[in-house]
């Protein structure tokens, strides 16, 4: 078993606005290129060319159709871990392998001491734990822990791959664990969620939910057009207009 | 560049770095400040055709990351799914490695490896001789490369009309539909005002194009609370966060849109003031049937049209700024009965044949949804009108205080364009965007630099004499048609080029129709050619229809035992499913290995604010004995010595393309590149060659960009100041405005000649098609496949797009992409499913009436119930893209293309086409789908005989480990 810190300093996550994200791949394959010469190089390819390509992937987008009152909708889903504050997989971690920092709460393994039981992955719920077979050990987000501190990267860069590359913007970084941040205020101002908050690992990440749209587009509420009725119909009212 | 768009994405208060003045000290041993690259290398991507900045990091002679360039005009730092995979594209397996001779037959994959020197010995010997008897005999045609004003030129010189690049099977239809209306069109040509706009609407959009510039917009309009609406069929991807989503019946998305025009006609919200200055609306037309110039415009002696001075009384030139014209009646002038151009147009769109009642039906949408998006399309644009206070004047030297604004922006794409009806529908489109007013007004849709050019722009069509020996053509084999005696046909109306672009059956054919040459090449139709040479395009497999018939014409033989198709020449950087079928392949470099010029003479980067251009350089030395293509064709025409590529002694003029993209000069001081001309490179757009220009576009981080004055962002077709830098960079011949043709003459012209009048007239067979398609005035009709087949037997529409993450063929190679994507399913409506007692996984027959293919459902709500549809081109051949013989791709995979025809339905001669462009109407599919035996579930159907692999291929790997290397204190 491994402990949790008490508290943590700050509460660095992502939050993802599912009202913007297109499912376009960006932030899956952004955060596959820097991690997999990063912190936990490499994110092993097994039989990348053959019939069953099975490779580590620290952020996956799941695509599916959801029936609401106002109809039906396509959502992307954006997945990965979320450094929940009480995460089951730490705490079930027989080597302390799994852990999570005080200072930023970000949650790592330490590969050295990760035997490959698989305990992680069998506790968190959000499937976010990913096992390298051909390294043996578990692997995970890691917030890009080698970007967002890192000294040789322009100071404006220092943030998850997967925040930069993201095409419609739908991704945010920063502190969760402070009210005034700018990221809490946009989950203030939305609505952010937490995922399956009733499991009681409390979530650091957020998920922006969709905003309401209606089938008949009350957004842009207009008033039905009137068929032009005086004398001599459109032809005569384009004459009265320009003379 | 406004300041919003000026400012990379993904800047928002909650996307910045923490700020920290140093890691936290956390103890954890943890690295956090490793070394990312030795060197970072600025160039542009080319994962798609979208053209963005990409930074390249190289650690230990490797590539380390590529991310977006912050600066660049087309992405602001953001990279998309296909870039960030770029790494495994640059590494792929299926590389080719070196030339290739085949030793066996064609399309066995059999072949020996040859040197350079003789490979380019066998191409300059054959192309030789061709050039010396009969240089129509070279047909030339390449993909979707970006150096189309190199191609060209180089076909052009080498003297064959038969040249194109893949503009034909993808997207002519709206770049002819745009360029004959408004003189420019979507993507390239122009851009939704993303940071104004309120309301947009989306057409049929692939959603593998204009990636990046596409979803960086959706995201501003989200986050301004804009409303964004979609047409599609299809609920994915954009679509899937349209606010309304509006899933069409494919095909009907003119019907659609004309109904739109009239209920905005019956209420009068359109916007007469534009329509004056702007368009031809005023202008007076011809209407004396049975004369030979019915349905033109009335002219005065100068030859300028003329419009009805309502003030005056009398008919004067439409271009006078100061008239006050008549926008309706019947005017007598000179004896000739006339009508404005506005006038005819209003009495074919009231009818009620457009009425909203009466095309909900056909198009699958409700009566009262066509009616509400009217309404909302018109109280955007009228009451919601916006005003920037900037003061501009126009091309007569009138001053506006302002520059008012309409803020609703529209884009449409491959949905619209890949029917038999696309020309008309993208013209009813651009018809709807300008009665709004909103074509290059602030909110509105603008051009980018260097459009709007006249509509249709020129030149013509270069080949009338069908290519002579030792002659170079009078000048560029593509170009835009005016009238039926600009077209590419002999006397008796044959075509003269093997496509038949430019012909009776493709009139306005301005890129050429590259999805017909196989089959014409080998049925000797109009004549048999000696050697096709084509460059990066899947034509043996996903890039042409009927691919099976495709296939068995490459390999045919006559009586002699000969191909039918005696030689073909191949480039490409990568073993696709065409490379067996060529006799000898030209290995390319990957797009890190090479120099590109993105050039203002052929598909630019630039933004609405200001015209752009970018390069690439090489990153790596490929580590293969390949070469890029473009420098091959270099010294091709060096070998052959065409004019323009040798010196007066011989000897070659361009040491290979950086030299070439440098030093060469289309029209006295302009080149390949706009940036940094002059010999010190003081100057832009037109100026002497600057040696140095290489580095300064590389110090630039790989392009150029030049920001338009703030007067002149918007109404560039009437923009004085706009006008004169368009001159100034050649853009344009002429600072005179560019009108935009509501109503098309050039199309009346080729109706005139089906009516038996002009010099040029279509054979008898010819001229009822003639008549009916080149309407002056957009008009709809049902698409071609289902007026020909029993749609009963054929009741569901087939479509295919492209995923985000993939771009035509190349993402299959790619073992991070393919991992996302290695099976296409067809994708049912549950609905239309549950009918057809078809459940999810089920695998199905797809049949149309040109055979059927196998593959495995999905079943989704978000999808029109009439309406299946899958992924293009995951589904591969056995041997091909250096996938394993049990990759999911080519077993479980399928391929739409196998059952879509490349003839039209019923229709004896013809291509499956629009019969106005050619382009290639890949949607016009009709299909029936049907649960096959549980025997044949489980695997896809037709299958082919495996490729061999060339010489030297390495095995595919077990096992990738990527950038094991790049971790400290790992051994990789």
């Amino acid at each position: 078993m491994t402990c949790l810190p008490a508290s943590t300093e700050r509460k660095l996550g992502l939050v993802i606005d599912l009202d913007t994200c297109v499912g376009c791949q960006a932030c899956v394959t952004s955060c596959k290129e820097w991690n997999t010469g990063g912190h936990m190089a490499p994110l092993t390819d097994i039989d990348p060319y053959g019939g069953r390509p099975d490779g580590v992937w620290f952020n996956r987008v799941h695509s599916y159709e959801h029936v609401t009152e106002a109809g039906g909708r396509t959502v992307h889903f954006p997945r990965s871990c979320l450094h929940c504050e009480e995460p089951a997989c730490v705490t079930v971690c027989p080597t302390g392998a799994s852990y999570k920092r005080t200072s930023d709460g970000i949650v790592l393994v330490d590969e050295d001491k990760c035997i490959g039981c698989k305990l992680c992955s069998w506790a968190c719920p959000y499937g976010a734990r990913e096992f390298d077979t051909d390294v043996g050990v578990m692997k995970k987000c890691t917030l890009c822990v080698d970007r967002i501190y890192n000294d040789n990267i322009a100071p404006e860069d220092r943030v998850p791959a997967c925040v930069a590359a993201c095409p419609t913007s739908a991704r945010h970084f920063g502190d969760l664990g402070d009210p005034d941040s700018a990221i809490s205020q946009l989950v203030a101002e939305r609505g952010g969620v937490e995922l399956m908050p009733e499991l009681g690992y409390k979530p650091t990440n957020r998920y922006l939910p969709p905003r309401a749209r209606t089938e008949n587009g009350a957004k842009a509420a207009a008033p039905a057009l009137e068929t032009l009725k005086a004398e001599g119909g459109f032809l005569g009212w384009v004459d009265r207009m320009l003379s | 560049m406004s300041e919003a768009s000026r400012r990379p994405a993904n800047s928002a208060p909650s996307q910045r770095a923490l700020g920290l003045a140093r890691a936290p000290a956390e103890g954890d041993g943890v690295d956090t400040s490793p070394d990312v690259a030795d060197r970072v290398a600025k160039t542009t991507c080319y994962m798609c055709a979208c053209r963005c900045g990409i930074d390249v990091h190289i650690k230990d002679g490797k590539v380390r990351y590529i991310s977006g360039n912050k600066d660049h005009p087309v992405n602001r730092g953001v990279l998309c799914g296909k870039g960030s995979a770029g790494i495994m594209q640059h590494y792929s397996p299926a590389r080719l490695t070196k030339p290739l001779l085949r030793s066996g037959p064609r399309g066995s994959g059999e072949f020996r490896e040859i040197e350079w020197e003789e490979a380019l010995g066998i191409a300059t010997e054959r192309l030789s001789r061709i050039r010396q008897t009969d240089p129509k005999k070279l047909a030339f045609f390449t993909g979707r490369d970006q150096s189309q004003s190199l191609t060209g030129w180089w076909a052009s010189k080498f003297g064959t009309p038969n040249f194109a690049a893949h503009g034909g099977f993808c997207s002519v239809n709206m770049a002819a539909g745009g360029l004959y209306t408004i003189g420019g069109s979507f993507w390239e040509f122009g851009e939704p005002d993303w940071d104004r706009t309120k309301y947009f609407m989306l057409f049929g959009v692939a959603e593998d194009h204009d990636s990046n510039p596409i979803k960086i917009g959706l995201g501003k309009l989200k986050a301004r609370g804009a409303k964004v609406v979609s047409v599609n069929p299809c609920r994915t991807g954009y679509n899937a966060i349209a606010d309304d989503w509006i899933g069409i019946r494919p095909g009907t998305d003119g019907l659609f849109v004309l109904a739109l025009v009239h209920e905005l006609l019956k209420a009068g919200k359109i916007d007469l003031d534009y329509l004056i200055a702007y368009t031809n609306a005023p202008v007076l037309v011809i209407q004396e049937p049975g004369a030979d110039d019915d349905g033109l415009f009335l002219r005065g002696p100068d030859d300028r049209p003329l419009a009805w001075d309502r003030e005056a009384g009398t008919a004067v030139s439409a271009l006078d700024p100061y008239i006050k014209p008549a926008l309706t009646g019947v005017h007598q002038v000179n004896g000739r009965r006339c009508v404005p151009v506005f006038q005819l147009l209003a009495e074919r769109y009231l009818e009620e044949t457009y009425s909203p009642d009466a095309v909900a039906e056909r198009c699958g949408v409700d009566a009262s949804t066509i009616r509400r998006i009217a309404a909302e399309l018109a109280d955007v644009a009228f009451e919601q009108a916006i005003e920037l206070p900037v003061a501009w004047t126009d091309w007569a030297g009138r001053r506006h205080a302002t520059m008012r604004g309409r803020p609703v922006a529209m884009h449409a794409m491959r949905g619209i364009s890949a029917h038999t009806n696309g020309f008309h529908t993208c013209r009813a489109i651009h018809l709807l965007q300008v009665l709004l007013g909103t074509v290059d007004v602030p909110g509105g849709f603008r051009f980018k630099p260097p459009f709007p050019k006249l509509a249709p722009p020129g030149p013509k069509p270069a080949g009338k004499d069908g290519g002579r020996p030792m002659t170079p053509l009078s000048g560029m084999p593509l170009g835009f048609v005016t009238g039926p005696e600009d077209l590419l046909v002999d006397e008796a109306g044959k075509p003269l080029r093997i496509d038949k672009a430019y012909s009776w059956e493709a009139p306005l054919a301005a890129h050429g129709l590259m999805h017909t040459v196989i089959r014409n090449a080998w049925a000797g139709d109009p004549y048999p050619i000696d050697t096709l040479f084509l460059y990066m395009a899947n034509m043996a497999w996903n890039s042409s229809m009927n691919t099976v018939e495709t296939i068995r014409m490459l390999t045919d033989r006559d009586e002699a035992g000969d191909y039918k198709i005696p030689f073909i020449i191949y480039s490409d950087a990568y073993y696709s499913e065409t490379v067996p079928y060529a006799d000898l392949v030209l290995p390319d470099t990957t797009y890190l290995e090479r120099h590109d010029c993105i050039s203002l003479l052929d598909r630019p980067i630039s933004h609405a604010d200001g015209p752009g251009d970018a390069i690439r350089h090489p990153i790596l030395a490929p580590d293969r004995d390949v070469r890029p293509f473009q420098t091959v064709l270099i010294d091709l025409g060096g070998r052959l010595g065409l004019p323009g590529f040798v010196n007066e002694d011989g000897t070659a003029k361009y040491r290979d393309y950086a030299d070439y993209i440098v030093n060469h000069e289309r029209l006295p001081g302009i080149g390949p590149l706009a940036g940094w001309r002059g010999e010190d490179g003081e100057t832009f757009g037109s100026g002497k060659p600057n040696p140095d220009q290489l580095q300064r576009y590389i110090d630039n981080g790989g392009f150029w960009h030049h920001e338009l004055a703030e007067d002149q962002r918007f109404y560039k077709m009437a923009n004085r100041s706009y006008l004169e830098f368009a001159v100034r960079m050649g853009f344009k011949e002429r600072t005179g405005p560019v009108h935009f043709q509501l109503y098309s003459e050039p199309l009346q012209k080729f109706r005139l000649a089906a009516r038996g009048h002009g010099k040029a007239v279509p054979p008898e067979a010819e001229r009822a098609r003639i008549e009916a398609c080149m309407d002056p005035l957009p008009f709809w009709y049902a698409p071609f496949e289902e007026t020909a087949i029993d749609t009963e037997r054929y009741p569901l529409h087939a479509l295919t797009q492209r995923p985000m993450h993939m771009y035509h063929s190349w993402g299959s190679q790619n073992a991070w992409l393919r991992q996302i994507t290695n099976q296409n399913r067809l994708f049912v409506n549950r609905k239309t499913a549950a009918k057809l007692g078809l459940d999810d996984d089920d695998w199905v027959w797809i049949e149309s009436i040109n055979g059927r293919v196998k593959g495995q459902i999905r079943l989704v709500d978000g999808v029109n119930p009439d309406t299946v549809w899958t992924w293009n081109a995951i589904g591969k051949r056995r041997g091909a893209w250096g996938l394993k013989d049990d990759a999911g791709e080519s077993n479980r995979g399928f391929l739409l293309n196998h059952i879509i025809g490349d003839k039209q339905a019923g229709a004896g001669g013809y291509s499956n086409s629009d019969p106005v462009t050619g382009q290639a109407a890949w949607f016009d599919l009709r299909v029936r789908i049907e649960k096959c035996s549980a025997q044949e579930a489980g695997f896809t159907e037709p299958q082919f005989e495996r490729f061999a692999q060339p010489p030297h291929f390495s095995p595919t790997a077990e096992k990738l480990s990527f950038g094991a290397g790049f971790r400290k204190g790992r051994v990789a």
